[in-house]
């Protein structure tokens, strides 16, 4: 976005496995000891990394709300009975539902105008494109307490409160400024050749985008998805602020009625945890592969 | 798809950006397609943030609270009766009574929030980047592992970590058989700062190593095999290679870490609630006076929230001065 754009002009990394040739080996292919203190640093660093997410998961298998005070009795009554209380006696498949339709909608719709705005950034000098870059910048910045209020009466004086619509656009406005930066990046690594020669062939802009570049940026867009997936699977702030009636909650607010004052169902809360981590794992590890280019050329390149 | 690179013409690759004469001379129907691809964007932001952000800085000189503002009870309309009041709020909140435990304090621990939580993240993510960057027997098998907590959401992990710090959870059970102190994480103020810091640096980490990661791999080995051979040590190659190939990427990452981690919402308010006023940044604190007490306090909330995006603004304004100029001072 500034001066910083002509220090990268070399092509971020093209894949993140055969990035480097033999030749650099010599250095990774250090000695024994330092191979095996990576080794031990990596193992330790895994363990931190995981041992909170497989934590919860464990919690979920012991069937009394205290339980998470002595782990070590789980071992011997190890059951499934919070799942299937979770999932047949709460509103845990409506809040599912509800979940996916958000998350599923502000996937396509952020990502799609995303696109089409990283592409014009990249692509396209009109007047005008560099203060969109720093807009888009600025709305990262925006904290969402400058935002809830009027948002929440914007919403209520429109009757969006207590619906789809409503989160899945405001969700939107938040993911799409990141996304259609690091999209741009992405755009931006690949050759202008193709859109000439799309362009030669007859296309229209749009055309070019749609036809020759959606396909090519795939990795790119997968990031993008992911992160908007990710973003509004998981928001709290707004959702249960703008979500009033119980049916229309999302996991991230239902979850937490397992968690009130008066009662707390640390055990029930942990098996809904692992069912709302298991799709996201999913969307991940969908992605995974894509996720160092994607966001390499999105960072390096802003 | 190859077919179509291959038949490319590379004539016009040489200035695929054309300067300002070339800019003048673009035809009408360019301009016309790039209008209609930002449009959307340019929609959403405008009515979704651009519109909200007058009204909440309207809000703001206003005296404005969930009782008079304009409200439905049944099928009784209830207009709104707020008064305009100026900058009163912003004086109230700056320098009026009891200002340094409603603001400065929360507005000195949540820069100091961020400063600590942005050097562990990034610290922590270059080293395991570095270390995921050598020739490794499993290294994709780490990835997997590490990335993995930003696959599951961040309120998940966070319940998570409450029980693993509550008072005879996990983490204290394993300090206490080393025969180290077990701090009251949840309730005691400084154990809540720290337990904060933790568990937001353990959510911040994966994404500050794989953008890190990508960095390093997309600087040319040949510049370590050059300095190698002229006898530079690990620390000089460190210092004069991988830092400087880095830049943009730490840069960018920095940056939007900064921002993150000074809005970040979920952690604290997850972590606790709306129990710990020591604890609270200024966006929780924001946010419980506009929706986590009664009456609702709008006006003051949308005020903290002007501060804080002017806080924001004003630091990255510097820090991109900072940065142009240090490029500068580089070439």
């Amino acid at each position: 976005m500034t001066a910083t754009i002509e220090e990268t002009v070399k092509t971020p990394a093209p894949a993140p496995r055969p990035a480097r040739p033999a030749k650099a080996r010599r250095r990774g292919e250090s000695t024994p000891l330092v191979r095996a203190l990576s080794h031990g640093a990596l193992v330790i660093a895994s363990l931190v990394a995981l041992f909170p997410v497989l934590y919860i998961g464990f919690i979920s298998l012991g069937p009394d709300k205290m339980d998470y005070l002595h782990p070590g009795q789980i071992f011997d009554k190890m059951t499934f009975s919070n799942y299937s209380k979770v999932l047949f006696e709460t509103d845990f498949a409506s809040w599912f539902l509800n979940s996916v339709i958000v998350a599923g909608g502000t996937t396509v719709f952020g990502v799609m105008v995303a696109a089409t705005t990283g592409y014009a950034v990249s692509r396209m000098r009109f007047p005008g494109h560099r203060q969109l870059m720093w807009t888009l910048l600025v709305t990262q910045m925006f904290p969402i307490a400058v935002l809830i209020v009027p948002m929440y009466t914007i919403l209520a004086s429109l009757k969006l409160l207590d619906g789809y619509t409503g989160l899945i656009i405001v969700y939107s406005a938040t993911t799409v400024p990141y996304c259609a930066w690091l999209l741009k990046g992405y755009f931006d690594t690949i050759p202008v050749e193709i859109d000439e020669a799309g362009r030669v062939d007859g296309l229209s802009p749009f055309g070019t985008f749609w036809r020759l570049i959606i396909p090519l940026a795939r990795p790119g867009l997968a990031v993008a998805a992911f992160y908007s997936f990710l973003t509004a699977w998981a928001e709290v702030a707004f959702a249960s602020t703008f979500l009033l009636s119980s049916g229309k909650y999302t996991l991230a607010v239902g979850l937490q009625t397992f968690v009130s004052q008066y009662e707390s169902q640390w055990n029930l809360m942990a098996a809904t945890s692992v069912l709302i981590a298991l799709p996201a794992a999913l969307v991940f590890y969908l992605v995974q592969r894509h996720l160092v280019t994607g966001l390499t050329a999105g960072a390096a390149k802003s | 798809m190859a077919v179509a690179v291959q038949g490319a013409p590379t004539k016009g690759s040489q200035d695929p950006r054309p300067g300002l004469v070339a800019r003048v001379k673009l035809s009408y129907s360019k301009h016309w397609y790039a209008y209609a691809m930002v449009a959307p964007v340019v929609i959403v932001l405008g009515v979704l943030v651009g519109y909200p952000l007058i009204n909440g800085f309207y809000l703001t000189l206003t005296d404005a609270n969930s009782l008079n503002s304009a409200r439905t009870i049944g099928v009784k309309e209830i207009p709104a009766t707020y008064q305009f009041i100026g900058l009163h709020n912003y004086a109230d909140i700056l320098w009026g009574p009891g200002s340094y435990d409603r603001f400065w304090s929360h507005f000195v621990w949540t820069i100091a929030w961020t400063v600590i939580c942005v050097t562990l993240t990034y610290s922590t993510g270059l080293a395991l980047a570095m270390l995921m960057n050598q020739r490794l027997r499993g290294r994709s098998l780490y990835r997997l592992m590490l990335i993995l907590p930003w696959a599951v959401p961040t309120f998940v992990t966070i319940f998570s970590w409450r029980l693993m710090l509550a008072d005879g959870g996990v983490v204290n059970g394993l300090l206490g058989s080393l025969g180290l102190p077990e701090p009251a994480w949840l309730s005691d103020p400084l154990a809540q700062k720290a337990a904060a810091i933790l568990v937001n640096t353990w959510v911040g980490v994966p994404f500050m190593m794989v953008s890190l990661l990508g960095g390093l791999q997309s600087i040319p080995g040949e510049l370590y095999e050059a300095a190698e051979m002229d006898g530079a040590t690990a620390w000089q190659q460190f210092r004069h290679i991988t830092l400087p190939g880095l830049r943009t990427v730490s840069s960018t990452v920095v940056l939007l870490g900064v921002i993150w981690t000074f809005n970040q919402f979920a952690v604290i308010f997850l972590l606790f609630g709306n129990g710990a006023p020591d604890a609270q940044i200024l966006v929780t604190w924001a946010y419980r006076l506009g929706f986590g007490q009664q009456p609702r306090d709008y006006a003051q909330s949308a005020t903290y929230g002007v501060l804080l995006l002017s806080i924001l603004i004003v630091f990255t304004s510097f820090y991109r001065r900072w940065l142009a100029r240090n490029e500068e001072a580089s070439r």
